[in-house]
């Protein structure tokens, strides 16, 4: 029997990990907005912060992170619940992991925006002044459609990157596909076959992202001269 | 009208310059001299007429001064070209007008409605209420030498954008106008063209409909065609030429002294931040009272 019966099992599994990739990727936006908006603003205080959150963050391996934020933060929250006379609170590892992920490839995604968004040439958004705009509409009608264009090929990178990462989530305990292919293997001793399986659907998700993430960066690419060599 | 007087007497000059040479009233509207010889000048009807004014305008880029005290005034129907050559601030006068460039002194008045403004810590000046800014620009288009039209838009999308969201124009009203302002610079036929695909030429002119879209009061035009091949810039003169025919106010940035003497009513002569002449092109052009100028326009000769 294909699978001896526990695709379907896995593809739950793929749910979660999709989940988790979709959920993680919407904080990392945030992140990564908010940090692009910090190093981009004259603002000294922020840009500091904004600084020290890219650097501290993409100098240390995602797993590290993942484990000090999981441990350290389960421990500090535990301490600050004794202290509030409260019970032990056990961390969630889908809203533990999403957080984790979120704020790393938010550090990646700051400085993908932060790029994009200095790639529009100045006077794109000076012409939306000078007609009255205010900044807001300025960002959303002019800087954000251009930024996407430029902001897509490193976006993509840290979409794949982060997909693959949630596979790590399986060692906080998170239920997704690695750890089901994990008990498969387990139970069957075919280690092979199970991870195997996974990593066929690993390319396929990130096969499917690749191609979607083409087609949005044609899109907002309408207008442009391709350049030629 | 003024000699060339020394940096250090800016100061007068700017008081020279606060005459309208026009119709020789103060640009003050009060109090005015009752005095014999002076006509009765009714100071509603003033401020009908003047579309914008610009009072000792100063701004500084660090330790340079570049703007020391600028003052114009445009009446309805004027077209003044400022010319000058290149750092003489002509183009931060232009952009403070907007406060694209934040000014370090200075007043700004929109037919009668003064921007209100208000120091940073820098010293520099910000709109005080940021709507007031809003629809005040609103009612000066700029024209930029990059042309500066927005890239991921079509010509047509480009002329519809700011009247819809800025002046809240509905889509199809907006299309329309688009469409005849288009026409009326003579690109039509590339509506629908991202600005990538067109020529410098093109683009100059969908950026004048773009203004002309807003129906301003007064049109800003940065050195419109400096950034144009030499075969292009007649086409973008051209329709700058037959806006002024019209009537309508504009303020042109300009190296091409041919506008300046032909389609200007007025001509205003910067140099290192300060006007140094100013008055009709017939009379300043053929007849510079200052040395600078006059050195600066047998430079400009071609």
């Amino acid at each position: 029997m294909f699978l001896h019966g526990y695709l379907p099992a896995i593809l739950e599994g793929l749910r979660s990990t999709l989940a988790v990739s979709a959920v993680s990727l919407a904080i990392a936006c945030i992140f990564g907005f908010v940090g692009a908006a910090a190093k981009l603003s004259g603002s000294r205080a922020a840009n500091i912060a904004a600084d020290a959150y890219t650097t501290l963050i993409r100098g240390l391996p995602e797993l590290v992170l993942l484990l000090l934020i999981f441990y350290g933060g389960q421990i500090m929250i535990n301490r600050l619940a004794d202290r509030a006379g409260l019970g032990y609170i056990d961390i969630n590892p889908f809203i533990a992991g999403t957080t984790t992920l979120g704020f790393i490839f938010g550090a990646y995604l700051t400085e993908t925006f932060r790029g994009a968004i200095l790639a529009i040439p100045r006077g794109q958004a000076e012409a939306g002044q000078a007609y009255g705009m205010s900044r807001l509409l300025v960002l959303r009608r002019i800087v954000l459609p251009q930024m996407v264009r430029h902001a897509i090929p490193g976006f993509t990178n840290n979409w794949l990157v982060m997909i693959k990462a949630t596979a790590l989530l399986s060692i906080i305990g998170l239920d997704d596909m690695v750890h089901r292919a994990n008990l498969a293997s387990a139970a069957t001793r075919e280690p092979f076959t199970f991870y195997a399986a996974i990593g066929a659907i690993y390319l396929a998700v990130t096969t499917v992202s690749i191609l979607v993430l083409g087609w949005v960066e044609r899109r907002f690419s309408l207008g442009v001269r391709k350049v030629e060599f | 009208m003024t000699d060339a007087g020394p940096v250090e007497r800016s100061g007068q000059n700017t008081v020279t310059m606060m005459q309208d040479t026009h119709s020789g009233r103060p640009l003050t509207p009060a109090p005015l001299p009752s005095g014999e010889g002076f006509p009765a000048l009714d100071p509603a009807r003033a401020i009908a007429t003047e579309k914008l004014r610009a009072e000792n305008l100063r701004k500084s880029f660090g330790a340079v001064e570049v703007l020391k005290g600028v003052s114009l005034a445009a009446d309805s129907g004027d077209v003044i070209a400022m010319i000058g050559s290149s750092g003489s601030g002509k183009s931060t006068v232009l952009r403070c007008l907007n406060l694209l460039e934040k000014p370090n002194a200075g007043r700004i008045t929109v037919s009668g409605e003064e921007l209100r403004l208000t120091a940073d810590r820098k010293g520099e000046l910000y709109a005080a209420d940021p709507a007031q800014l809003q629809r005040i620009r609103a009612r000066l288009s700029m024209v930029f030498q990059q042309f500066n039209l927005w890239a991921h838009m079509t010509a047509v999308e480009n002329v519809i954008e700011a009247p819809i969201r800025v002046l809240g124009l509905s889509r199809k009203d907006a299309v329309e106008r688009a469409e005849r302002y288009l026409a009326r610079v003579g690109v039509s036929h590339r509506k629908d063209a991202y600005p990538a695909h067109m020529s410098g030429g093109e683009q100059q002119r969908v950026a004048i409909a773009r203004a002309l879209a807003m129906e301003p009061e007064v049109m800003l035009f940065d050195e419109p065609t400096s950034a144009l091949d030499p075969e292009l810039v007649g086409e973008v003169l051209r329709v700058m030429r037959s806006l002024a025919e019209e009537g309508r106010t504009m303020l042109v940035v300009t190296h091409e002294m041919g506008f300046a003497r032909e389609v200007a009513s007025r001509v205003i002569f910067l140099h290192r931040g300060v006007v140094e002449e100013e008055g009709a092109p017939a009379e300043v052009l053929t007849r510079p009272a200052s040395e600078r100028l006059r050195g600066f326009l047998s430079n400009s000769l071609k």
